[in-house]
Formats: C-alpha cells, structure tokens, sequence
C-alpha cells in the first residue's frame, strides 16, 4: 500500500509529487552482470570440478558439476576463456549468487 | 422400527456427522481464531437460509488403515443459501476433520454444488481450510482438484465465482481460488502458497516465515492473489454480502438495480480537482462525487494502488469503475496496474456490467524491472481486455491522457461508446515538456538562454495542444463537459446504451496476451 508521505516520480514529462509504493522502493535496479564470473544460481554441494586453474576452456564446456534438487548440474562455460581462479572446493556446500569459477 | 424410532436414529446420525471432527479438534480450531466451516457458512448467509446437502457422503479409500476410519461429511460442508434474499452454492472446508485434506469424495461433493451453480446460474462461494491433498488417497486425491480445477474454467463468465481463504490453501489447491473472480482473505488466519517456507528454505536457502511468504497481507499487497483483506472472519463475511450485492447471479443477467440516489453534498466535484495536473488529488473523491449515495465498493485495494477498480451504483444501476490514481507512483500504468485493470474489465464485460473510465494518465512507469518485467504484453491485456469489451464503456478524462496511456484508458479507438472530457484535460502525444524537448531540440540548443528557450517553447506546447479540444476538433472527444455535469452525462449515456447491441467476429477464442 502506499504510504501517506509523498516522495517524488520523475517521468518523461517532469517531476510528480506522489506517494511510493513499498513495491515500487524495492524495486531491483539493474545490474550489469560480468559473463566471466560464474556464480551459483541455486544453493547446493560442489559435486566435482573438471578443470584446473590456468585451464584453456573452450564455450560451453563444463567446469564443475554442482549437487543441487537433488539433480547433478552442469555448470558450462558461458564463453571461452581461461580459468583464472577457481573459489570453490570439491564437496564444499554453495549459497545461491556465491562466486564459483572466474575465467578471463 | 417405528417410525418415530427410526426419526430418533436418524438425528442421532446427523448430530454426530454435524459434529465435524470432534470436541477436542473443534476446540483447537477455535485457539486458532477461526471459526468452524458450519459457523462460517451461518454467519455468511441469511440467517437460517442454509441447507445441506451430501452430508453422508463417505470416502472410499481402503489403503493405509482409511477403510477404519469415518471422516464426518469427508471434511467438507456443501450446500446452498441465500444472501441478501438471493440464492448462492457454497461449500466449506472442514479443517476439524482431517485436516480438511482433500480426498476424492471430499472434491466430488464440491463439485457437485459447483455443479448445481452453472446449471441454476448462482454465484458459487468456497470456503478454503485444508491441510491439502489426501495423501492416503493418493492420486485420487489430484484428480478431485483437477476436477475442481477445470469446472472452475467452465464457470468462469457464466456465475460469479468468490473464494475465501480461511486457513492453509497450500500447493496444487491454490489454483482453485486463482482461476477464480475474487479472493478473500483473513489478516493471520489465511496462508497462500505454492511451496511453504521450508522447502523455500532448503532450495534456496531464504530464511522466510509463512506468514512474509504467503500470509494475507502479502497476497493483496504484493503478489495481487487476492482481493479483499478483512481484519476478521465477520469483517470478511461482510465484504462478501456487500460484493454480492452488486453482482448479477449469473452472466445471463443484469445486476439487479436498486433505488438510486443522488451523491452525498460534502463530495463537491468543482471542487476537487487541482488545476495543475502534477498536483496529486484522491481519484476515488471524483468517484464519490458521482456516483449514487458516494458509495464506492473497492476492489484490490492494497494492490496496484496507483490504478482503482471497484463496484458503484449510477441510477440505480451497477456500474464497474476504472480509474488512474495520481495520489500513488503519479497514476501511472505498470505491470501491476495493468493485470489488475485488465481482469476486472474482463470480469464486468462477462456480467452485462458496463464500465466508467477516469483518466488522469502521465504514462507508463519507465525502468529496467518494468520492462524486464514484461510490462509490454502486461499493459497489451489493457487493450485487448477494453477492445474486445462489449459491455457499454463510459470514459471521463479528467486531465492528463497522454500517448499510449490515452490510447489503452478506453479511448474511442477501443470503441468506448462515450467519451466526455473537463476543460482541464490534456489529451496529447506526450506531456508538454517531453514534447517540447523533442519537437524544439534544435532551437533550444541553439538558443542563447536554453532554459528560458526551453520554458517558452514548454508553454507554447502546453497552450496549443494540452487541452481536450484539439481532440475534441478530430470527433475523439463526444463532449467537453463541465466537472458539475458529469453525474448527468453518464446517468443520461447508461440509459442510452442500456439495450447496446454489439458484436465481435465469432471465433474459437481470442488469444490475450496472458
């Protein structure tokens, strides 16, 4: 619901004063996402990795397996590139956006 | 047995299946605040208007000890009453028994009353309790809610259908109520969703409680599931008599007019309205200034509230009302906004129900979450939903209707029957300064004092073209009209399109852009 005090809405056509809603204040705002750095879409258990720092991986090829719904996931490549650090362990348990492998 | 012993057995049977689940299940129902299914359809009907069917339906389940078991009524009080003198099916879920769990028997006693209200052409109202599916009964269990599922489909546009949340409504039943036209809830009491928190909490790891997950306020504020938030049982119940009361009983009639009356005095509609049109005013006080006795039943209030929907009487007669409100994010129309305008004109054009339009529309709220969103095929339901209307449409444009807001507010391009507008519209392409930026960029760039080149040309724009009669000069205006005036031009326009006669290409179906 809206709240009572009014805030300000910039639109195409100028300024309105207006209230916000709790919706609209917590809107995302977007965030320009590197393809280099592969981070976990969903929380699990790294299962196994399948490359080593240093590493020429070419796209779509699958960096690290990670346990998660009980499915056995592929994490691929988005491009090619070279694994510049590896942040995650074998059997080591992941948070959902935490940064996995980092490729240049 | 004698007849009379055979009457005595026959009440000892009833009391005991009446009694649900049982002392010790009541009582803990009650602790809970909530009332039993039995007191909820009594305080929802007339008084007394209740009666029941099916209450010796048992279930048929013979695994896992069940065939043992006796679950009074299988958890589910159906039947049908009265509401303001006016018939209605209702069933309730029975939480006492079972959890009110869903079970094969327990889905075909709903759906008989569902039954029952197509063919008579009644409102059907469910009361939802239930732990959900019977999981003894297995798959049974799915194919009761599937085919609840698809008579809901069927029902929908022939007889209002109203769900009342009233507990737990958790996983596949939650599709009931959502394919349904209106979705009441309790504040702590009714609980919404597809995958409750725990399992939230192992998949995703998000620490969330079910009442921030799916309690009550959630569904109308945030998620727009449902559409009336009451503080209590008894409040809510009330909102339900007074929605019913404006609705017709099914989509082969009218709502049934009532004795009109005029506007209360203390809503002075000249007075209302700020002169600049980036001022915020209430739209709902131009509501009540027109509408008979100043009475406007809202819909989805907590949701999307910078757009209004809800139920008036003009003349007597039910009229469904769409509005912009400037008081909230500028009126603008977002994703939001526009599935909330466009099911409820879906809703009144399937009820003979005409519609008023208030537009007061700066445009469309700009971002990446909106347009990521997909805020183009949401606002394209507005169009389709006021194209495809065939109900009689009334718009007043009070003052901004800019660019494709114009367009989607029920202009006369999506053939509103009557479009009248104040000497403070400002019907355009786009606002002043936007317009001015673009048509006069070189000029103002090239100017001396850009601000001041900028100002000027802001005010030529706004002089020559935000007013209503450059649209009103192509015919897109029927008449610019007083604010004083407008009671008598819709009360005249609703007497005049009350026999409307209209048709659309006949068709399968049309495909809305869902």
């Amino acid at each position: 619901m809206g709240q009572d005090k009014l805030g300000q809405l910039a639109l195409e056509n100028g300024v309105y004063e207006t209230r916000l809603t709790r919706k609209f204040e917590k809107r995302r705002l977007f965030e320009r996402q590197d393809p280099r750095i592969i981070k976990a879409v969903i929380p699990g258990v790294v299962a196994e990795i399948h490359v080593r720092k240093g590493q020429t991986v070419g796209q779509g090829e699958v960096l690290l397996t990670l346990e998660a719904m009980k499915m056995l996931n592929r994490i691929a490549a988005p491009a090619s590139g070279t694994v510049k650090s590896l942040r995650v362990k074998t059997g080591e348990k992941v948070s959902k956006g935490q940064v996995l492998v980092e490729l240049e | 047995m004698t007849f009379m012993q055979r009457l005595i057995d026959f009440f000892g049977k009833k009391s005991s299946k009446a009694k649900g689940g049982g002392d010790q299940a009541i009582s803990k129902q009650k602790a809970g605040g909530k009332m039993t299914a039995r007191e909820r359809i009594a305080a929802l009907l007339d008084d007394g208007s209740f009666h029941e069917y099916d209450l010796f339906v048992e279930h048929n389940c013979q695994d896992f000890g069940m065939h043992e078991k006796e679950l009074a009524a299988d958890g589910v009080i159906t039947g049908s009453g009265t509401i303001g003198g006016r018939p209605v099916c209702i069933y309730a879920q029975d939480f006492t028994v079972a959890g009110g769990s869903l079970g094969f028997m327990h889905a075909r006693k709903i759906t008989k009353v569902m039954d029952h209200a197509m063919k008579m052409g009644v409102p059907i109202i469910g009361i939802n309790d239930s732990g959900g599916a019977r999981i003894q009964e297995g798959v049974n269990s799915l194919a009761g809610y599937g085919e609840i599922f698809y008579r809901n489909t069927l029902a929908s546009g022939i007889v209002p259908q109203i769900s009342v949340i009233l507990g737990p409504c958790a996983g596949g039943a939650v599709y009931s109520p959502a394919l349904t036209d209106f979705v009441f809830v309790v504040d702590k009491i009714s609980k919404m969703f597809i995958t409750g928190p725990e399992v939230v909490k192992t998949v995703l790891g998000e620490e969330i409680s079910m009442e921030e997950l799916g309690g009550a306020r959630v569904q109308v504020e945030t998620a727009g599931n449902a559409h009336f938030f009451a503080r209590s049982e008894h409040e809510c119940f009330e909102q339900i008599r007074k929605l019913v009361s404006y609705l017709p009983d099914s989509n082969r009639r009218k709502a049934a007019d009532v004795e009109k009356k005029e506007p209360r005095p203390t809503y002075k509609i000249e007075t209302l309205i700020p002169g600049d049109s980036k001022i915020p005013f209430d739209v709902r006080d131009i509501v009540r200034a027109i509408v008979d006795d100043s009475e406007f039943f809202e819909v989805q209030k907590q949701f999307a509230p910078n757009a209004i929907i809800g139920f008036s009487r003009i003349g007597g007669e039910t009229v469904g009302i769409i509005g912009n409100q400037a008081l909230v994010l500028a009126g603008v129309l977002d994703i939001d906004a526009s599935d909330k305008i466009a099911r409820f004109i879906r809703f009144c054009d399937a009820f003979n129900i005409p519609l008023l339009t208030l537009v007061d529309i700066p445009g469309y709220l700009p971002g990446s979450d909106q347009e990521h969103g997909g805020v183009i095929r949401h606002g394209a339901k507005v169009l389709y939903a006021y194209s495809e209307a065939t109900v009689p449409k009334i718009t007043v444009i009070l003052r901004k209707a800019y660019g494709g807001g114009y367009i989607a507010m029920c202009s006369h391009h999506l053939r509103a029957d009557f479009v009248f507008a104040w000497p403070t519209a400002e019907i355009a392409v786009m606002g002043p300064e936007g317009a001015a930026n673009i048509i006069f960029r070189s000029e103002i760039q090239g100017s001396k004092n850009p601000e001041e080149t900028r100002r000027q040309k802001v005010k030529e724009y706004t002089d020559k073209f935000a007013n209503p009669y450059v649209a009103a000069s192509s015919g897109y205006v029927d008449a610019v009209i007083a604010p004083e005036e407008t009671r008598g031009y819709i009360v005249h326009a609703l007497r005049l399109t009350r026999d409307k006669q209209e048709s659309r290409p006949a068709r399968k179906h049309g495909i809305p852009p869902f």
